[in-house]
């Protein structure tokens, strides 16, 4: 069966805390903390960007693997912050990591959700037999504008998978997918920052595309919430995908091993990826996780996965996202941050 | 002039109505009014709609809804007197019935909120916008000052303040179309987010969509149709500075005094006869004030009538907000007025199910606009 054998996280090193961000506008800490469930944040540093995170990430995913590159057949990238606007950020990824020139590359984007289209469409290629192993990258350094709300979640990170069928971690099971015409959320061409409908990113967006989704996969799967040993939902604040579990009716114990965006922030396309990253390092053989992205515009991708005794063998060759979240911190005072995000203009 | 009546009413869900235009919202409030009074035509209509350019990019709101309803030829017209427009709206149905130039006119208010505007600015051009808006200031703002002046001169309370939320919402709770169906708690008030010190978001009403209308007739008409009505004794109108600063006291909005005053007068009637009346609460302070400018209690007594209860629907003495006011029931501008005769009309027809108050003979509703730079005060009696 065709799934995962390979995955591989990565997080910056640099965080910036909610209420640093609070105090720099006046803001009420306590309302993002606990309100929203928003503790501290990634950074990515100044080299960084959703190329270098995607090439980490990647080779997370292939130490995991152990493959020969050339059998490689495609590499997706999904992010709302790749470097250039023409020119296809993983070309410079498969020559970093010696994968190619004999592999096609896309870049994608559908905000949030441009990681877990990556990994379908790679699922899909592996599934149609058209090759042996393609890999699936969500990755972003996320923007949110100074003062906005989105700049208290907006993040770096990603996660990479690799697709195949021999020696398979997880496999996937079922797939589903949801769009619609939903303006809840987006960046036009050259401007800095997204613009979004406040309240309205809720209901009619996040919460209307993750259930659509997650009850197509219930019903297609003939699986019910209790079946599930993990869940996993696109994490934009702390308390959305505690929220969306419970309608679809599963439990704070099931989602907050994925749980990673109170401390991570929102990764964007790298955020229900990176979550599902979190799952595995510490999953153990048959148990069923239960995923589903979101991305404004909108539309979701849903992927029930079942873990096998390979994770065993594959979990430790690469470090896990636990570590990378909670260990060599460094922390930004606001001004370090708005320099490190270029918030600031400066004369060339 | 003739006798008026109320003979039928209709509204929508207010709250967040993403999924629905504004066209649609009035059609369903005034189609079910027309069902409801039972009548097989109107002579007119009038819509209360404070901004429909800058909220949706619609003007000429009257032939768009007249059109929609399939009412034409009638005449249509849009009425505006910013957060009062509904009111106004069903001041001017009154006076073409009672002056018999119609038998049956609608009076309807709508509001589309939520569709993307910036609301605050939107609103904000209730205000003076050379003097006022210019320098930076906002509703919340203002009624914050009204606050902070108010407890400074009489030491009204955030408690009490917090204590007209916490009713409102109370009432709210009960109401099949409000926005909010939860109560909220004293502590939870005092521990939401500012908004503009001493104001937080549970003193504040909120951004929503909704329509409501009514229809009023000639009394003839109405008792020709042999079913309940509620008949309007008195309709006041009212202006005052529209800038905050130009007035003599921050505490004391003359435009609801003078207006009041007026419609006592025309309804032959003293504020102890009033046995329950809808309020613009905009902001909890906003109740307090209109509550003593309005009679029912001496000046700077109104925070501490809340707290006491007075106010309440079971054993107040001249329940405020029934409905759950501005506040929990919801604020589409155009159509809170509109709403708070809908509210009268059930009271007083006796068909206000779990929030009906008792003996309720003669009811109240004022409706403002700006801070306080117009008011619009109707008084009905049961029949």
């Amino acid at each position: 069966m065709v799934g995962i054998v390979g995955y591989g996280a990565y997080l910056p090193r640099y965080r910036i805390k909610a209420e640093v961000i609070a105090r720099q506008w006046g803001a009420d800490p306590e309302a993002i903390t606990r309100g929203l469930q928003l503790f501290e944040k990634t950074v990515p540093g100044q080299d960084e960007d959703t190329i270098t995170i995607s090439v980490e990430a990647a080779k997370n995913a292939l130490r995991r693997a152990q493959i020969d590159l050339k059998e490689i057949g495609a590499v997706y990238i999904g992010s709302e912050s790749h470097p250039y606007a023409v020119k296809p950020s993983a070309t410079i990824l498969i020559d970093a990591l010696g994968i190619g020139p004999h592999v096609h590359v896309a870049s994608y984007e559908f905000a949030c959700k441009a990681g877990t289209e990556a990994m379908y469409v790679a699922y899909s290629h592996v599934k149609s037999g058209e090759m042996k192993y393609a890999m699936g990258i969500g990755s972003d350094t996320s923007q949110g504008a100074p003062g906005d709300a989105l700049e208290y979640s907006a993040s770096a990170g990603g996660a990479a998978f690799i697709m195949g069928k021999e020696r398979v971690v997880a496999e996937i099971l079922y797939t589903h997918s949801y769009t619609t015409d939903t303006p809840d959320f987006w960046r036009r061409e050259g401007e800095d920052y997204p613009r979004h409908g406040g309240r309205f990113t809720g209901d009619p967006a996040y919460f209307r595309h993750i259930v659509g989704a997650g009850k197509a996969l219930l019903e297609k799967s003939n699986m019910s919430p209790k079946d599930f040993r993990y869940a996993v939902f696109h994490m934009p604040n702390g308390k959305f995908p505690m929220e969306v579990g419970k309608r679809l009716g599963f439990t704070k114990e099931q989602i907050e091993t994925g749980w990673l965006v109170p401390w991570m922030g929102n990764t964007y396309s790298g955020s229900s990826p990176t979550g599902l990253t979190a799952v595995l390092d510490v999953a153990k053989p048959s148990d069923l996780i239960f995923m589903v992205s979101f991305g404004s515009g909108a539309g979701s991708d849903g992927f029930i996965l079942r873990v096998t005794d390979e994770i065993n063998n594959v979990r430790d060759r690469a470090p896990k996202v636990r570590q990378m979240l909670d260990e060599k911190k460094i922390y930004l005072n606001y001004g370090e941050y708005a320099k490190f995000r270029r918030k600031i203009k400066l004369n060339e | 002039m003739r006798d008026v009546a109320v003979i039928g009413t209709g509204m929508t869900k207010f709250g967040e109505l993403w999924g629905r235009s504004i066209k649609d919202i009035f059609v369903e409030a005034a189609q079910n009014a027309i069902e409801d009074a039972g009548v097989d035509h109107i002579d007119s209509l009038y819509v209360g709609s404070m901004s429909p350019g800058l909220f949706v990019g619609q003007e000429h709101l009257g032939a768009v809804l007249a059109d929609y309803l399939g009412v034409n030829p009638i005449p249509a017209t849009r009425v505006e007197s910013a957060c009062a427009s509904g009111g106004a709206a069903f001041r001017q149905a009154f006076l073409e019935v009672a002056s018999g130039a119609s038998d049956i006119v609608l009076a309807g208010g709508v509001e589309k909120m939520t569709d993307g505007a910036d609301v605050t600015d939107v609103l904000a051009t209730a205000a003076d916008q050379e003097y006022e808006v210019y320098h930076g200031i906002t509703f919340p703002g203002l009624y914050a000052m009204i606050a902070k002046a108010h407890m400074h001169q009489y030491g009204t309370t955030r408690e009490q303040m917090a204590a007209v939320a916490v009713k409102n919402h109370r009432n709210g709770a009960k109401h099949p179309n409000a926005q909010f169906r939860s109560e909220v708690t004293l502590e939870q008030v005092i521990g939401s987010t500012m908004v503009a010190d001493p104001l937080r978001l549970l003193d504040c009403s909120p951004v929503s969509d909704g329509a409501a209308a009514v229809v009023v007739a000639s009394l003839d008409v109405a008792k020709k149709l042999n079913k309940s009505f509620a008949k309007v004794i008195a309709s006041a109108q009212s202006s005052d500075t529209i800038a905050l600063h130009n007035r003599e006291s921050l505490t004391t909005l003359k435009s609801v005094v003078n207006a009041a005053q007026k419609a006592y007068k025309m309804a032959n009637i003293k504020p102890t006869d009033v046995n329950l009346v809808e309020v613009h609460d905009c902001f909890t302070i906003a109740e307090i004030v209109v509550s003593e400018d309005l009679g029912f209690f001496e000046k700077g007594k109104g925070g501490e009538a809340v707290v006491k209860g007075l106010t309440a629907i079971e054993c107040g003495r001249i329940p405020i907000n029934t409905s759950g006011g501005l506040k929990a029931k919801g604020h589409p501008v155009g159509a809170t007025g509109i709403a708070q005769i809908i509210e009268l009309y059930e009271q007083l027809t006796a068909k206000a199910g779990p929030r009906q108050a008792k003996n309720a003979r003669i009811g109240m509703a004022q409706n403002m606009g700006g801070s306080g730079a117009s008011c619009v005060i109707h008084i009905l009696e049961a029949q």
